[in-house]
């Protein structure tokens, strides 16, 4: 076993975990933030995306341990602490940028990291920084809708056609 | 899945790690980023005894100006090597290469030295090193020694790196006012490439003074397309005089065949997107 310390979501965690376990493990069975989700189990599609010391990561291709000393944000850390929802969920949301909502967390905090290097991003910046998280049922038309919403970029005729 | 049970070290300085290299030898694995070896541990194609974690020797992050070279530290994220104006400036092809390379959240966690030491002919980062003649710096118990990047790749996932030493910097020479150009061949997004071109080139007004390719997956290591680059020397940087040389870009490689495709449609390909790639960094594209 191994101690971690870390802070998730603003609250300061410590544990003895085993090496071997996942970032994502630790955060859905230790701490019970089951809004991170696993998907793919092979890094591919991006529906565990988390931050760590502000930077998008898939959370089952890091170790817990290699999180020591680290801030992590979940999903679960966007909304404030009235329930107001952070602004690219509120576009989601609106824009509908989901169906079955599996691919969801991953692609709203994938977004947030992207808007935070790129405020306003073109669509194909949008379809690019989105290339490490897979939805099997949108077809991904109003997923670049919502960005571009919650970018305050959405052109007038997208808007009309939608 | 998970992986199999391990030890765990996480060394704050190189000689620390040299140690605990020397310790475990055989039974240890060294992880930088993470992003090729944990999946290979969750499927359990590989279960080390130890794991030895590079990712808290700070010494080990960031780019430095060498004089005529860039020093680029290993453990430097994929992200952070593909911002560094440095980076732009002097070695164009390897910013070039970091856009196609895996996705963003890869990028944050993947670091530069880690895909170079895992040596995949399928990563994108092989080429362009060998295309730019990179010196590759290892540490090992005797001190540090330098490996030109033409001898350090050896075979599929096999470099000159002993296996009592670590990666520790990566050296580019300065290619400054060379554009570049790497063009990837996937058939869906963030995939490993079927075959990838790095080209970087010199001009002299409209001509080509001198060219550099690398060749991605076209064989167990990147190769360089050497036929190619020296009849572009003195070339006109057009479609017809890049043309010819483009066409010899797959002389002498030995690429795998696969359900992506079998070794003759790799040959084409590596003509096809070195004539872009040239072109492209030529500014013609």
């Amino acid at each position: 076993m191994t101690r971690i310390n870390l802070t998730v979501d603003g609250q300061r965690v410590a544990d003895d975990v085993e090496p071997r376990m996942l970032l994502v493990q630790y955060l859905r069975e230790k701490l019970g933030k089951t809004g991170t989700v696993v998907g793919c189990d092979t890094s591919n599609c991006g529906a565990c995306t988390v931050h760590l010391d502000g930077r998008s990561v898939k959370s089952c291709n890091v170790l817990a341990v290699q999180a020591d000393g680290g801030e992590v944000t979940t999903i679960e850390g966007l909304a404030g602490e009235d329930g107001q929802l952070h602004p690219v969920q509120e576009a989601f949301r609106e824009c509908h940028g989901l169906q079955c909502g599996y691919c969801t967390p991953g692609m709203i905090m994938q977004t947030v990291d992207l808007l935070a290097e790129n405020p306003s991003p073109s669509e194909e910046a949008i379809r690019l920084g989105l290339e490490g998280n897979l939805c099997r049922c949108t077809g991904y038309h109003n997923i670049v809708r919502a960005v571009q919403h919650a970018a305050g970029t959405t052109g007038a005729a997208e808007g009309a056609s939608a | 899945m998970i992986p199999a049970a391990f030890g765990y070290v996480a060394p704050t300085s190189v000689e620390e790690a040299l140690a605990a290299l020397a310790e475990h030898g055989d039974d240890a694995k060294i992880i930088a980023g993470g992003q090729s070896l944990l999946p290979v541990l969750r499927m359990r194609l590989n279960a080390p005894e130890w794991v030895i974690d590079l990712g808290r020797i700070a010494s080990l992050r960031g780019v430095r100006d060498g004089g005529d070279h860039l020093a680029i530290g290993a453990m430097t994220t994929h992200h952070d090597v593909g911002q560094d104006p440095m980076v732009h400036e002097h070695a164009l092809l390897i910013s070039k290469a970091i856009t196609h390379l895996a996705d963003a959240q890869v990028r944050h966690r993947g670091t530069f030295g880690g895909a170079l030491a895992h040596a995949d002919p399928a990563g994108d980062l092989g080429a362009p090193a060998l295309a730019l003649d990179a010196i590759f710096v290892v540490q090992g118990p005797g001190g540090s020694r330098e490996i030109p990047a033409a001898d350090f790749f050896v075979d599929l996932f096999e470099t000159a790196i002993s296996d009592d030493e670590i990666l520790t910097e990566i050296r580019v020479p300065k290619y400054g006012g060379w554009g570049a150009s790497y063009e990837k061949f996937v058939r869906i997004a963030h995939q490993w490439p079927i075959v990838a071109v790095a080209a970087s080139v010199r001009l002299e007004g409209d001509t080509i003074a001198e060219a550099r390719i690398g060749l991605t997956n076209m064989g167990s290591t990147p190769v360089r397309a050497r036929a190619t680059e020296q009849m572009l020397a003195g070339q006109p940087a057009t479609e017809e005089g890049v043309a010819a040389a483009a066409a010899l870009a797959a002389d002498g490689t030995t690429p795998p065949s696969d359900l992506n495709g079998d070794a003759d449609y790799r040959r084409h390909l590596a003509t096809v997107l070195t004539r872009r790639a040239v072109l492209a960094a030529a500014g013609r594209g």
